[in-house]
């Protein structure tokens, strides 16, 4: 079954938006979104990194989303003006990584699939990094989840509980690394940020509880990916971005009827 | 609700829950807490009072650890359980979440304790209701039911009463007085209002960066640091929200001035009449 190349790549899109359901929850409610940019861009600075040590792409681009989650969130704690500085780092980190990329030889070709995924080419290796690597989220999300609610509602009635909001804060930026470092090889460092965002967003109309909104977000999730490669088999058009445009129309969808179902 | 109802301790027992030994927080040129040392015991309810940027939220957040003391300590009882209810909660509303489930952050409630606790607090029938969607009393009332499920001994509260009408001032400080009696949690409260607090009060702590002066609600009003602060505009009087049980005071609060015949008993029959009555400076 796992050498149809199409039974690979569902399975990819599925594992993956197991992960970003929830952890996409996360970046709506906590407003995120720019922060999602930022480390995602910073995937394409991984794989030049990977690329010129001669490390497996996934290592080179976890270091980096790393590494760039945690300046992110240093900076977000000294108080610096988020907006701007998201602004810079994530475009920075976009134009340094392709930079960096270009002085590697023979991968030119290759810019495109990094940019914008090639869930396709899904090897068996893939499709395990893929699923351990949501499953770690996932896991670390569970096991933290009453936490993580009460800081993200409030960091005063969280230290007031005896919980520490910066720990959880750690626990979503290596969360959001590890999204990274997975996405990458199915939409691509551009489109990472729009699959955690845009299937929450969708949820959000459809959902009365955290819970709901965090599973109806994975569900919506694995249907973008499904329906994005049918249309990508279809119209012979580019996966990762086909995905990306299932999910809008989704979210579309939902804020149409799922507001007029409220009333 | 779980443990209802133990009433007030017994007098003589004297054990402090939460006590601050001579804490500043802030550095530099202007700090905002200067030197202040306080202890609240069990079962008393104790408001604090002082003009804008007195310290008196920052004191609530230095003891409950939200923010980083500069100098001195805080001592918990051990294993103390503490309800705090913020000043105010701004749910985004990009997150669903009832009210229900928000009872349940982080301790998971039953469903019997929170219909318990929701009945109590007024909000009976809101369970299914999103949090967003609550007027401002509504949210005080849910913040205050998610305090009680976690059986506290002490309720902590920030300005609970600030953008409530009078009458929904009223009968929120009516509701912290029953509580108080039914479960014996000591409380902690800021008032918003420099000279409006509960009737009920055991003691009134008048804070401006350091304790002006402190005792009970009649003494502290009539005490010449709290008639230097904020003397000015009531004539020095300190309005108390008296609620007597057998006739209606428009639901308004009665400026009672130092009228200490008027003042609910006691819980424990103390009657501090030093205006110093407690007063931790050396």
């Amino acid at each position: 079954m796992l050498d149809d190349f199409l039974v690979r790549a569902a399975l990819a899109g599925i594992g993956l938006s197991l992960a970003t359901g929830p952890l996409g929850s996360f970046v709506v409610w906590r407003r995120m979104a720019y922060f999602g940019d930022a480390t995602s861009h910073a995937a394409i600075l991984g794989v030049a990194l990977a690329l010129a040590l001669h490390l497996p792409i996934g290592v080179g681009t976890l270091i980096v989303a790393l590494a760039m989650a945690g300046t992110v969130s240093t900076l977000a704690a000294k108080g610096w003006a988020m907006d701007t500085t998201l602004g810079v780092l994530a475009h920075s980190a976009l134009a340094f990584g392709l930079v960096a990329i270009s002085y590697v030889p023979n991968v030119r070709a290759d810019l495109s699939s990094y940019l914008f995924g090639d869930i396709l080419a899904v090897s068996r290796a893939d499709l395990a990094f893929i699923w351990c690597g949501a499953a770690l989220v996932l896991a670390l999300l569970i096991w933290r989840w009453q936490r993580l609610l009460t800081a993200t509602l409030s960091e005063d009635l969280a230290h007031a509980s005896g919980i520490n909001p910066s720990i959880e804060r750690l626990a979503l930026t290596i969360a959001l690394a590890l999204v990274v470092a997975v996405a990458l090889k199915i939409v691509g460092a551009l489109l990472i940020a729009a699959m955690l965002i845009i299937p929450a967003a969708a949820a959000r109309a459809l959902s009365r509880t955290p819970e709901s909104m965090a599973t109806i977000a994975a569900f919506i999730g694995a249907q973008a990916c499904l329906g994005g490669l049918a249309l990508s088999l279809w119209q012979d058009t580019p996966a990762g971005p086909s995905i990306i445009t299932v999910a809008a129309i989704i979210f579309a969808a939902s804020a149409v009827f799922g507001r007029a179902a409220q009333r | 609700m779980p443990r209802l109802p133990k009433g007030p301790p017994s007098k003589g027992t004297c054990m402090s829950l939460i006590s601050a030994q001579h804490i500043s927080v802030g550095f530099g040129a202007a700090p905002v807490l200067t030197d202040v040392s306080l202890s609240i015991q069990q079962g008393e309810i104790v408001t604090l009072i002082g003009p804008n940027g007195s310290g008196k939220s920052t004191l609530l957040r230095a003891l409950l650890g939200i923010v980083p003391l500069a100098s001195g300590h805080v001592t918990r009882a051990e294993n103390l359980r503490l309800g705090y209810v913020p000043q105010k909660l701004s749910i985004d509303r990009a997150m669903p979440i009832t009210v229900r489930r928000f009872l349940s952050l982080p301790q998971r409630a039953t469903d019997k304790d929170a219909r318990a606790a929701l009945k109590r607090v007024g909000l009976a029938a809101m369970d299914a209701a999103q949090m967003a969607q609550l007027s401002g009393g509504q949210m005080q009332r849910a913040m205050l039911a998610r305090a009680l499920l976690t059986d506290p001994q002490i309720l902590v509260l920030d300005e609970p009463t600030q953008g409530l009408d009078q009458q929904g001032e009223a009968s929120f400080y009516r509701l912290i007085e029953e509580l108080r009696l039914e479960t014996g949690a000591a409380v902690l409260m800021v008032s918003h209002d420099l000279h409006v607090v509960m009737a009920a009060s055991d003691r009134v702590i008048c804070l401006n960066g350091h304790i002006c002066c402190q005792g009970a609600p009649h003494v502290v009003s009539s005490a010449p640091e709290y008639r230097a602060l904020f003397g000015l505009g009531t004539q020095g009087a300190l309005a108390l929200y008296q609620h007597a049980h057998d006739h209606v005071h428009d639901g308004g609060p009665v400026p009672a001035g130092p009228a200490p015949d008027a003042r609910p008993k006691d819980a424990f029959g103390r009657s501090p009449t030093d205006p110093h009555y407690g007063h931790n400076h050396a």
